[in-house]
């Protein structure tokens, strides 16, 4: 497909990026997918904005601190040192971690709002869900953006196989997930505990053995997908591989270690060869799920799984699988090399149709309005709250699997309302301060339908010509 | 700041009734005479899988005390023991006022009951849950869809709790969306302009359409509007605010008759509790909704017939981390005042390995999709023919029988 390079900026900027702001459209337009290409190789920059930020460790190290002041105060309570039955708010865990979710859940938006390489942004984001934890479990509350920046970042312009290795040994999935505890049925530690317990009655002892949470996830969503080809006993048997991946600190039997870093506990991991997907795993401690990983990276389903997700979240809903195979054939061609898959993606043709074929999830939707009139609230609270509004906060897709990437999930009439709300506050708080068409000039290009300007010339305000513009079927879509 | 409460079309203030009449032309409710309106019917999706075994404990089973040990909900009688529905089986502690309703004969229990699913992925299990055929994929329509589509008569609005349409609602039928806001309301006339700038994007038309019906609705009853959600707070409180509106938007006139809400947190996998901890925390939050569902819907309530579901069940066995893993047979609840209730609908499978399903999950011996169907046929009075494309491939299923009052 021959497009004209206006054409290919506005789209480059909007469908890849996370939109325009102004004067992005004149910078690109020399070299539309040369923009694209250039920020998707070479080394990890750190951006100013994440100094400072809470490492997992010190997200967890305040988690263990906030439990134990709440297990204090609920002591207190029952030994009746304090009238009110209920835990006085706010809870010492949240009251800790809310400020670490805040710091981080504002870099990442302002990073999004003014980064100058939007596709490598919007790539963090896409992986950071596709590796999702979600805040409305307490503890991900502090790990959530520490996981981004530790796990995420780092590999974007990397290789699939350190991406995973380092997501599934980051405190944040392994606690998310539950596998800390997640104890081997034939270890050191449930052997002991069998030859104390023997005497007890069985029916009030406190069970130890496998969680398969983690090790579900991984395969259905992180490599493998749902119908990539394993069975229950591959989840049982992928679980006891990868008991022991835990996390140090905490009280008792879990004291060793740094507390809130990721540990091999050898007494609770299950010894043994073992079996995943009909292939052999000597007995080799951590290394055995390590090898795992690698070998579920490297499988034609990963890749698959990977590019279908990848070609839906930048191209279309149910994109063509011409397009899915040219991912994944980069993928596994390049031995999960992702900047070569990105490549794939950007040289597709099919990828630059002027016709908008996504509808932009709320998160995107703020990101493109606040970038379009460059008038991100400096307050915080201010800064977060359309996400609030519009349903998408950060990091709370309220499950591993993430956000969904369709429009039907995103396009209920309320959620249309909402951010016709949203908009008309934004607009009113700029009342006419910017030309609504040369504000549509400078995000939309070449972009913006007749109707579309006819609209924004005929508006009653230019509060009102703005809130169209951001309404508009062509600044929803991409 | 107001909140978003006025509905205007075409530039008119027109009472609620004119404004709809105005806006859907073809669709009209209690304007005609004679013509029974359809009788209101929630589904209450619980995502993440509810441990049925916790919700329901079958205490009279001599392998439930030992497969759950120390997370087992006490026989009744004793402290924080289960509250009891026939001898055999219970309800959570946590669920006082669903067991004033089985008392009341508002309530059935199923125990054992899966969709057509028997695989273990939330993700698939709920779309097979919500689009009421045999696989995850290859259906991008909900039964509860379909379903508004087959209502007899002048048919009824559908709706959703939340800003967007979960799977089991969505379809060829255009349904609205309602969540609270505390947003100012927006002048109709930008209103308008959208209106004529979406001329050309038939989604966002019809949308924009289906969430101004719904402000009308919203403002007809000042009780539903922004306010009150915001004295409400947050956690339970909030959501009970939200489901009391939901019920008198329902029950109103002109209201939506077909709705759906869904709640997640219900993937229990460590540290699930037994009478107290997370999962008893999250009960007690359902119990607290359902009834207050039950007030909103005030007048409505002995028309009302509400199913509550989740995707599958979970392990009969406690897992190694005082929780409990995906497995296959869960419980459901069928509860309102058009129910026939005071009953257990179960077919028990026992909870020896021997007789779980792959030795480690409840077996289930009902079909969903039976107590769907009959719901569909027997309440709303959708015809046994039109069933078929509701819940295809559920030929051979047959509906429960007295389900619901006559």
């Amino acid at each position: 497909m021959t497009i004209d390079r206006a054409t290919g900026a506005a789209i480059a900027t909007s469908r890849f990026g996370f939109g325009a702001r102004p004067g992005e459209l004149v910078a690109v337009a020399g070299d539309p997918r040369g923009w694209l290409s250039e920020q998707i190789e070479g080394p990890y920059r750190v951006s100013a904005e994440l100094d400072g930020l809470a490492s997992g460790r010190e997200a967890l190290a305040q988690f263990l601190a906030g439990r134990a002041e709440r297990n204090e105060a609920r002591k207190a309570i029952e030994r009746g040192t304090q009238g009110n039955p209920a835990l006085p708010p706010p809870d010492p865990v949240r009251a800790r971690l809310q400020p670490i979710y805040q710091a981080h859940a504002e870099a990442r938006t302002r990073i999004a709002i003014g980064s100058a390489a939007s596709f490598r942004e919007r790539l963090v984001h896409f992986w950071s869900n596709h590796f999702a934890v979600s805040v409305d479990k307490g503890i991900c509350l502090g790990t959530a953006g520490a996981l981004e920046v530790e796990a995420i970042r780092p590999h974007v312009s990397g290789r699939f196989l350190d991406m995973l290795r380092a997501v599934e040994t980051h405190p944040a999935m392994i606690t998310y997930l539950d596998n800390q505890q997640s104890v081997g049925p034939h270890s050191e530690l449930a052997t002991r505990r069998a030859r104390q317990l023997h005497a007890e009655s069985d029916a009030k002892q406190q069970r130890i053995g496998l969680n398969e949470n983690l090790a579900r996830e991984i395969l259905e969503l992180h490599t493998l997908g749902v119908d990539g080809g394993y069975s229950q006993a591959d989840v049982t048997t992928f679980a006891a591989v990868i008991t022991g991946w835990s996390i140090g600190g905490e009280g008792g039997r879990q004291a060793a270690g740094v507390p809130g870093e990721f540990l091999f506990r050898a007494q609770i991991h299950e010894p043994g060869t073992k079996t995943v997907l009909g292939r052999r795993y000597g007995d080799g401690g951590e290394q055995q799920g390590l090898d795992v990983l690698r070998d579920l990276a490297a499988h034609p389903s990963t890749a698959k799984h990977l590019a279908t997700k990848l070609a839906r979240h930048f191209v279309a809903d149910e994109p063509a699988p011409a397009l899915v195979d040219a991912l994944a054939h980069a993928y596994t061609r390049h031995d999960g090399h992702l900047p070569a898959v990105y490549s794939a993606l950007i040289n597709w043709d099919d990828a630059w149709q002027p016709a908008p074929r996504k509808f932009k999830a709320p998160q995107d939707f703020v990101y493109s309005a606040f970038r379009a009139l460059e008038v991100a609230p400096r307050e915080t609270k201010k800064l977060l709250a359309p996400f609030e509004l519009l349903g998408q906060r950060h990091w709370n897709p309220g499950s591993p699997a993430g956000w969904p990437d369709r429009q039907q999930d995103w396009d209920g009439a309320d959620a249309l309302m909402k951010r016709i709300e949203w908009s008309v506050a934004l607009a009113d708080r700029i009342g006419n301060a910017h030309s609504a068409l040369a504000s549509s000039d400078a995000a939309l290009g070449v972009l913006a339908s007749g109707p579309t300007r006819t609209a924004l010339t005929h508006a009653s305000s230019g509060a009102q010509a703005l809130a169209l513009l951001l309404m508009s079927p062509e600044f929803q879509r991409r | 700041m107001t909140t978003r409460r006025r509905f205007l079309h075409s530039g008119l203030k027109l009472g609620i009734g004119g404004a709809l009449a105005a806006a859907l032309p073809g669709v009209s409710f209690a304007a005609t005479p004679g013509a029974p309106r359809t009788p209101p019917f929630v589904v209450v999706i619980l995502r993440g899988a509810l441990d049925g075994l916790a919700a329901v404990p079958p205490y009279g089973d001599d392998g439930y005390a030992h497969a759950r040990g120390a997370i087992a909900i006490a026989r009744p009688g004793g402290p924080q023991g289960a509250l009891d529905l026939n001898g055999f089986f219970g309800l959570h502690p946590a669920l006082p006022l669903l067991h004033e309703r089985y008392v009341a004969r508002e309530l059935v229990v199923v125990h054992a009951a899966a969709s057509a699913y028997r695989e273990r992925s939330h993700f698939d299990g709920q779309n097979v849950l919500e689009n009421g055929g045999e696989h995850p994929s290859g259906s991008a329509s909900g039964w509860l869809n379909r379903a508004l589509g087959a209502l007899p008569g002048h048919g009824a609005d559908g709706l959703a709790l939340g800003q967007n349409v979960p799977l089991i609602l969505r379809g060829p039928v255009p349904v609205g969306s309602w969540a609270p806001t505390s947003m100012p309301e927006v002048e109709p006339e930008l209103i308008e302009r959208l209106r004529e700038l979406y001329a050309g994007d038939a989604t966002l038309a019809s949308r924009l359409d289906e969430g101004t019906r719904i402000d009308a609705l919203v403002s007809d009853d000042k009780s539903i509007g922004g306010d009150p959600m915001q004295k409400a707070g947050g956690g339970v409180e909030r959501l009970k605010a939200i489901a009391e509106a939901a019920g008198r938007m329902i029950a109103a006139p002109t209201g939506p008759r077909l709705a759906v809400m869904d709640a997640g947190g219900w993937d229990t996998h460590a540290g699930e509790g037994g009478a107290e901890g997370q999962l008893a925390g999250r009960l007690h939050g359902l119990d607290q909704v359902l009834d207050a569902l039950r007030r909103g819907l005030g007048a409505e309530w002995p028309r009302t017939a509400i199913l509550v579901c989740t995707e599958f069940g979970r392990t009969v066995e406690v897992n190694g981390t005082r929780g409990t893993d995906h497995g296959t047979g869960a419980a459901a609840f069928v509860l309102g005042g058009a129910v026939q209730g005071g009953r257990v609908l179960a077919d028990w499978p026992g909870l020896s390995p021997r007789e779980r399903h792959e030795g480690r999950d409840l077996r289930p011996t009902t079909d969903l999709r039976a107590v769907a169907k009959a719901l569909l046929r027997d309440h709303l009075k959708i015809p046994e023919r039109a069933l078929a494309d509701v819940f295809p491939g559920a030929s051979a299923v047959a509906a429960t029988r007295d389900l619901v009052r006559a």
